[in-house]
């Protein structure tokens, strides 16, 4: 099981702010989780969207663990 | 002092805090950022900040770790909050004391440049016809661009 957290307004493109999954077979790391998750989400492929794993920012696809946390970023505003 | 918080505070208070934890400094400059009353023509109702706890603290705390690397000055306070918002409420303070002005107004121009560029918040507006997320503008990395090139 792992945690997917869609952060701004892509917890309205995904349909809640966050999810609890099972890995579906085949998909073993952030990349593949990611094209998966786009087939539904397609919002989630956007280049401007950044992943993070366990809370740091990811630059590759890494492998995914049980109670790995995953979450989707879109562009940001602070200040 | 580095803070990310629900909490509402008063931006005069942190810059009286602030400028007492450093008596012998030259110059002290600070922002505050305030949540308008108009984004795009259409009154807001609310604002709706979000952070993503765990992450965008860490992220705010490099940022501040940066301009202390780049920039002469001695402290730097940042206060950003996250949460519900009305127009009025300050959302973000930002301070730099530094031995002369400069270093001050830059380290505090470069902080707001990159915290509306880099720190992960996502903002809505509530307004009278719409809610919408709002995203960094090009000119807001126009302006965070202007540090790259001498860095």
């Amino acid at each position: 099981m792992i945690r997917v957290v869609f952060l701004g307004r892509l917890a309205e493109a995904a349909g809640a702010p966050q999810i609890d999954m099972t890995l579906p077979d085949g998909v073993t790391d952030t990349g593949a989780l990611r094209d998966w998750l786009s087939r539904t989400t397609p919002a989630l492929n956007a280049p401007s969207v950044r992943m993070t794993l366990n809370r740091a920012l990811l630059r590759d696809s890494c492998k995914l663990a049980a109670g790995d946390e995953v979450a989707f970023l879109p562009p940001v505003s602070g200040g | 002092m580095i803070r990310v918080q629900a909490e509402p505070f008063d931006p005069a208070a942190e810059l009286a805090r602030f400028a007492a934890a450093c008596p012998t400094c030259g110059a002290i400059v600070s922002f505050t950022g305030i949540v308008r009353q108009f984004g795009d023509g259409d009154q807001i109702n609310r604002l709706e900040l979000q952070h993503y706890s765990g992450f965008t603290e860490p992220t705010v705390v490099g940022l501040a770790e940066a301009a202390r690397a780049r920039f002469a000055i001695s402290d730097v306070a940042i206060v950003h909050r996250f949460g519900d918002f009305a127009p009025g409420e300050p959302i973000v303070f930002v301070a730099a004391a530094a031995e002369h002005r400069r270093a001050a107004f830059d380290a505090v121009d470069y902080l707001m440049d990159r915290l509306k560029t880099e720190a992960p918040f996502w903002k809505r507006e509530v307004g009278e016809r719409d809610a919408r997320w709002i995203e960094a503008r090009p000119t807001d990395h126009a302006d965070r661009s202007r540090w790259e090139r001498t860095e």
